[in-house]
């Protein structure tokens, strides 16, 4: 077993609407894969399929090396969070806890070890309907590390956190990545996966639109040359110069800049001056992961 | 499904609706109890649609029992709330996704739940059997009931008797309950369809048009406990529930199995 995660032409039709379109992906095993796409993209419903909550109108699918039509053998080692925190109001944190440790047969020292990692030691007694929205999203992941999972899979679990919840997030993440688990996490914060994981896959309207390694994603897109002159009137002869040598460019806030990698950076700044421009400012930037989802999503 | 069964008690032992159901369960209790002991000698109406139990009744062996079989029906109806409200709010409170994701062998949720939900019935009915006891022992000298025939043999026969036949009527209506529960899939209107059709629309049939009483799911569930009436025989109320309640069942099992969880 190579893959955490693994299917193939996975679909599912509600009516006439199609949610998810033979979805064909990968996530390799102990790694941390982010889950991307806009909403209504068919991000929740691929979840729902892997996790046995919603049956698949086709393909098929393994999870931890077993089908998804049985849930039953590889859920005791899933940990998911979907859909934001569900848990009974009326029950304490610990109380929530202990009946999903019940539930599953994990034993119940779990639960104020839990608490403590995520932060709730001391608010485990309180009732759920008193907590913040960050307190219940990390009581949520609290939940999903009951059984000590071989694969965890994050809906949005940064929502609501604050900066420094976020960040917590993040290292619990990485942290569980680096003991070998495999993490497969939805979010709309781009900039944070990209920090955290290795692979991506993006869907946009039910189909994929990108599976594979996030390096591999990012280096396919174009790098950018800005170039700032030091008077504005040359503004326009440096478009002209980057298009005579076959480049792309455009002048955007005061700047130019040039569809090129950065290696093409010294020889537009010899070009420039050979023209007698001086550059004030030459910076070559890589597109971000928000950047090129944006622009694969067309958002 | 044992596993199951003690999640389901962890959340029903929860003190806002275990001890305000055990308060309402006592003090429904206590009221008729009350009711039948106090007006025993008024020579009016002080049972179940007007029935007079004069005080001579009471005094014989089955006057233990009558005030705990009095308010079965309002047990099943405490029993059809609880039921539907514990089967409903996972999914309105979208806990059912975690459920499921801990435990997926639906059949299994729905077997723990279930049984879970039967000791609770149990708790509730016995809560009810000692309360109608004590308030029937301490209003007896009062209704000049002697209670001799209430400790022998056949008097704990029949105990025992009655304690199984309201705990069955107990369960029917939690199951009808949670056949709501299961089939509306949110509390309100799961609990407001049944109470309406048992305490009301039941009612009203049954008092228009006697021949229909046969018939109605909740006077059959309730007849079990009375132990059968004049008109409908406990066998035959037995039955029409049982049928009633394995259909009802069987219906809304294979809907939560095939199901989707969307929310």
């Amino acid at each position: 077993m190579t893959s955490a995660i693994s299917v193939t032409d996975l679909t599912k039709v509600y009516g006439e609407r199609s949610a998810l379109s033979h979805a064909t992906f990968e996530v390799p095993l102990g790694t941390v894969c982010g889950f991307v796409g806009p909403n209504g993209s068919g991000k929740t419903t691929t979840i729902r399929m892997l996790l046995g909550l919603i049956t698949p109108t086709g393909g098929t699918g393994t999870v931890l090396g077993e089908s998804i039509s049985h849930p039953e053998r590889y859920l005791p080692q899933v940990g998911a969070m979907i859909e934001g925190p569900a848990f009974y109001p009326g029950l304490s944190g610990a109380e929530n806890l202990k009946v999903l440790a019940s539930l599953g047969g994990f034993p119940k020292e779990r639960v104020a070890t839990l608490l403590e990692k995520v932060g709730l030691a001391d608010r485990g007694g309180s009732k759920y309907k008193t907590y913040s929205l960050g307190m219940k999203q990390r009581l949520g992941i609290a939940a999903a590390l009951l059984p000590n999972p071989k694969l965890l899979v994050l809906d949005e679990p940064t929502n609501g956190l604050d900066p420094s919840g976020i960040q917590e997030v993040r290292n619990l993440i990485k942290d569980l990545a680096s003991e070998g688990t495999s993490v497969f996490v939805s979010s709309h914060l781009l900039s944070e996966l990209e920090m955290i994981a290795e692979s991506l896959v993006m869907l946009r309207e039910g189909k994929v639109l990108f599976a594979g390694r996030t390096q591999d994603l990012l280096a396919a897109q174009l790098a950018t040359l800005v170039a700032e002159p030091e008077f504005s009137v040359d503004l326009n002869k440096l478009v002209d110069i980057a298009i005579r040598h076959g480049r792309e460019a455009s002048v955007e806030e005061g700047t130019v800049h040039i569809v090129a990698d950065a290696e093409w950076g010294a020889t537009f700044n010899r070009l420039a001056f050979n023209a007698g421009i001086t550059l004030s400012a030459l910076t070559a930037t890589q597109a971000t992961l928000e950047e090129t989802f944006f622009e694969m999503t067309g958002e | 499904m044992f596993n199951v069964m003690r999640a389901e008690l962890r959340k029903l032992r929860r003190p806002t609706l275990l001890v305000s159901t055990i308060l309402v369960v006592a003090a429904l209790t206590a009221l008729f109890t009350s009711i039948v002991y106090l007006r025993a000698n008024s020579g009016q109406g002080n049972g179940q649609r007007g029935e007079i139990i004069s005080p001579a009744i009471l005094s014989q062996a089955a006057g233990l029992v009558y005030g705990f079989k009095i308010v079965s029906f309002f047990l099943g109806i405490t029993a059809l709330c609880v039921f539907a409200s514990q089967t409903a709010q996972e999914y309105t409170l979208g806990t059912l996704r975690n459920l499921l994701v801990r435990q997926p062998s639906r059949m299994k949720i729905l077997s723990g739940k279930y049984l879970s939900m039967v000791i609770f019935a149990i708790a509730l009915v016995t809560i009810d059997a000692l309360v109608a006891i004590s308030v029937s022992y301490g209003l007896a000298p009062h209704a000049k009931v002697t209670t001799t025939a209430w400790f022998t043999s056949t008097a704990l026969s029949l105990l025992g008797r009655t304690f199984i036949n309201v705990l069955l009527t107990t369960i029917a209506f939690g199951t009808f309950g949670m056949i709501l529960g299961l089939l509306f899939r949110s509390p309100i209107s799961a609990i407001s369809t049944g109470v309406i059709w048992s305490l009301i629309l039941e009612t009203i049939l049954g008092g228009v048009v006697s021949s229909t009483q046969k018939w109605l799911p909740g006077q059959n569930f309730d007849n079990i406990a009375q132990g059968g009436s004049l008109t409908v025989s406990y066998k035959w109320s037995m039955g029409i529930s049982a049928a009633y309640l394995v259909i009802g069942f069987t219906i809304v099992a294979l809907l939560f199995k095939r199901r989707d969880v969307a929310n």
